[in-house]
């Protein structure tokens, strides 16, 4: 489009506002209700924040993360019936990286919590987190375990608890709405109590345990240090 | 029908099929130290130096060809391992082999050299409990990481020393370092922990040679959360039982309850009323039916690939399951629902409707089962997948301890509902399956032909329910309020899992808690199978003996 001229000779002549978008010739499957709704404007004005929220909230991916029982009930969740899809926010992806929610749904062990934390890590920004049953808000009916990380924000910061032993699939949708509720508002505020951080073993404080492992941990190795005494 | 050929009775048993332990006393000679009475069989004390030469005595004269499980556990004055041996003909004939060892030098012979399943057993008694094992091929600890101070289940263990967990595995496979010094074309691979066909938090470390395996480590422990340890600072009475649920957590839950109710009902002489053993003998085979169609269901997802028609069909029919389990017991997932001397509550009322609900579940399951077999043993492309691949032989499969479906699909007869029976079992007309394959195939067809038996089962259990007199319903025996068995008392007791052999040993103290709980859980041991079908096969099959194996971590790692 040249000039102006030429401009308003387009528009005179639009029978559909497809041509005036896209020129004549043009698929009719690239037309819509919504698009002739909008006539021969097509123009919407919004914050470009709000806009990125309201995207972002309405189209979730998923990581495909099954920990233990819960991992049942997200199944369910996904599947047939409950079908967390219709809420554009049920399509599993196996690769944490082309994932940005991850659903945490089970018990965390000391030997899993450096590898939650990896994957996590692999998640591109922006990220959320669900955590769903007992299990991942304290430790659930395993608190008192030798082995048990009491609770998914001793590793991971955390948007939304949903809590249950496990929860029903009705309860994880709601919280999987309420998160994109809050994303689409830009509400997120994650819940930070990471005390259990990756550290290369030579950064770790000096103590009795690290020197008692000096021998069969190399100083370069990733590793992830728990304080069971100050656990809540 | 069975692989197995007919043999002639095994020394040690009387004409009528009993145990007589003074003729296995004889047979083992001096090795017998001292005889123990436990609950489910007799114990013989033996010396920590003996304990090969006993097994593999008893296994190959006596006929015990079944090592159930390994109980590592401390006393105040020594160490014990308790070997539970069977026989996978009749696992009614039980032995208990009873290894103490001294507390500050707790080391005791292998038993790896008779049993390929003690192998996984005795590293875990060395991790929880800290007896070693000399002659163990590879004596390292299981489930908690290889860092770990302590031995958590021993007596002095504190609880609140800090650990340090390294995060080893990362290491990209196409570095060098990945390579086996000697062999340059063979690559390091981690599956897992995170990976969507894994079932879980499984870690296989795998090594290629190519598309082909050419070793394998599965590497476990990703989900132990110390479900011994709770039950043992749990009282008998109501404490213990919300755990088993989440054991096996594919909807089993009811029949792992089952596992721990009848052995604490062994164990306190508790007769369970007929009435409430017909409602758990249903429920428990509902149970079944859903944790079988999760298997298949996912066992279709590893081999087809993403959330196709089969998985969704599968989880439609357990929505079905769950909500009249739900009706039932009052919970989709973790039931609940037996407590000692029987079962929570009556059916729900009214009771027309949940025999109707139920039996119109029932009156399609033929139909559905038969759309799977259109969809998976019928379809050629499954076939290709699964016929003759990750194939498990009958002779490995009993000395791996191998139960359930993986075993009955490499054609050993054993089903403990028949076997050793209990609940309402032998009054009821059922058939057990197995199939001669030993392949993936097999696997999965003796899951879906259960489907069809388990259905009978319930089919039968529903006539009784209706037809029971209404002033007979007696759904709870007289328990007292504060279980405290006898102390020194000690059994194993094992029920047919929806995995295969699930048994608990209990050992109590006198108080209202066990002094040691030990759970034989059926995927721990089928899973050390894994090398054995996979190792010189390419990497899809394993992924598909590893779905057929149908393994649960919450099991596994307990």
């Amino acid at each position: 489009m040249s000039n102006d001229t030429e401009l308003h000779d387009t528009l005179e002549q639009a029978q559909s506002t497809q041509e005036a978008r896209m020129g004549e010739g043009v698929d009719e499957r690239f037309n819509s209700t919504l698009r002739q709704a909008f006539g021969h404007t097509p123009f919407i004005l919004t914050k470009f924040d709000k806009f990125m929220n309201w995207v972002r909230g309405s189209s979730m991916f998923m990581l495909l993360f099954g920990i233990a029982c819960c991992s049942i009930e997200m199944m369910h969740t996904y599947a047939v019936k409950h079908d967390l899809d219709r809420f554009g926010a049920g399509v599993p992806r196996a690769s944490p990286r082309q994932a940005d929610v991850i659903i945490v749904p089970g018990t965390i062990v000391s030997k899993f919590a450096p590898r939650l934390k990896r994957v996590y890590d692999q998640m591109p920004e922006p990220k959320f987190v669900v955590s769903m049953g007992s299990c991942t808000i304290s430790g659930g009916p395993f608190q008192e375990g030798y082995n048990v990380i009491k609770g998914a924000e001793e590793v991971i910061p955390v948007d939304i608890h949903v809590p249950g032993c496990p929860p029903r699939p009705e309860a994880l949708i709601y919280g999987v709405a309420k998160l994109q509720e809050r994303v689409a508002n830009g509400e997120t505020a994650p819940v930070t109590v990471k005390p259990y951080e990756l550290e290369e073993f030579g950064d770790l404080e000096q103590d009795e345990l690290v020197q008692q492992l000096a021998s069969e941990v190399d100083d370069d190795d990733l590793v992830m240090r728990f304080n069971w005494a100050d656990s809540p | 029908m069975s692989l197995e050929e007919p043999q002639a009775p095994d020394v040690g048993v009387t004409g009528e099929g009993d145990l007589d332990y003074d003729a296995l006393e004889d047979l083992l000679g001096d090795n017998v130290v001292d005889r123990e009475q436990h609950e489910n069989a007799e114990g013989f004390v033996i010396r920590p130096d003996e304990v090969e030469e006993t097994l593999s005595t008893l296994k190959e004269e006596a006929g015990f060809d079944h090592l159930s499980s390994v109980t590592a556990q401390e006393y105040q004055d020594r160490y014990e391992s308790i070997y539970h041996l069977k026989k996978f003909d009749d696992p009614t004939q039980e032995l208990s082999v009873v290894v103490p060892t001294a507390r500050d030098d707790p080391v005791s012979e292998s038993a790896a050299g008779v049993f390929d399943t003690a192998e996984w057993h005795e590293r875990e008694a060395y991790d929880l409990v800290g007896i070693e094992y000399e002659g163990h091929p590879d004596l390292r600890r299981i489930l908690l990481p290889e860092t770990w101070q302590g031995h958590p289940l021993s007596q002095d263990y504190n609880q609140d020393k800090p650990q340090i967990v390294p995060l080893r595995e990362h290491a990209n496979p196409m570095e060098e370092k990945t390579k086996i010094p000697d062999d340059p074309d063979t690559m390091f691979v981690n599956i897992g922990p995170h990976h969507p066909a894994t079932h879980g938090v499984l870690h296989v470390k795998t090594t290629l040679d190519g598309e082909q395996i050419a070793d394998l480590d599965p590497d476990i422990g990703y989900l132990h959360r110390c479900e011994e340890q709770m039950c043992q600072q749990s009282t008998y009475r109501h404490q213990i039982m919300p755990y088993p649920d989440r054991w096996d957590y594919i909807s089993a839950g009811i029949l792992n309850e089952w596992a721990y109710a009848r052995a604490a009902e062994d164990m306190a002489d508790i007769e369970v009323p007929e009435y409430a053993q017909v409602i758990r003998t249903m429920s428990a085979e509902l149970c079944r039916i859903a944790a079988h169609l999760l298997a298949v269901g996912t066992f279709a997802l590893d081999i087809y690939g993403d959330f196709t028609a089969i998985f969704m069909y599968a989880i439609r029919d357990r929505e079905v399951i769950q909500n009249i389990l739900e009706d039932l017991t009052g919970q989709r997932l973790m039931f609940n629902y037996m407590r000692l001397g029987g079962v929570a509550w009556d059916l729900p009322e009214p009771r027309e409707d949940f025999f109707e609900q139920t039996r119109d579940f029932l009156d399609e399951l033929p139909d559905r089962l038969e759309e799977y077999h259109n969809l998976l043993t019928s379809n050629e492309i499954f076939q290709m997948r699964v016929i003759d691949t990750g194939v498990l032989p009958p002779e490995q499969a009993k000395s791996f301890g191998a139960t359930g479906p993986v075993a009955r699909g490499s054609g050993i007869d054993y089903d403990l509902r028949r076997d050793d029976p209990y609940g309402y079992y032998d009054e009821l007309e059922w058939d057990v399956i197995t199939e001669d394959g030993c392949d993936n195939f097999s696997r999965a067809l003796v899951r879906l032909k259960e489907m069809e038996q388990s259905g009978r089962i319930i089919e039968q259990c529903l006539d009784l329910l209706e037809d029971w007199p209404e002033e007979d319903r007696e759904i709870q025996a007289n328990v007292p309020r504060t279980l405290k068995p006898e102390p020194d008392t000690e059994i194993y007791r094992a029920v047919e899992g929806a995995k295969g052999e699930l048994g608990i040993y209990m050992r109590s103290d006198g108080t209202d808690k066990p002094a040691r709980f030990k759970i034989r859980s059926p995927c721990f041991c089928n899973l050390q199978t894994l090398p054995v079908m996979s190792e010189g096969e390419y990497i899809p099959d394993m992924i598909a003996s590893l779905g057929s194996l149908d393994i649960v971590l919450g099991e596994v790692d307990r």
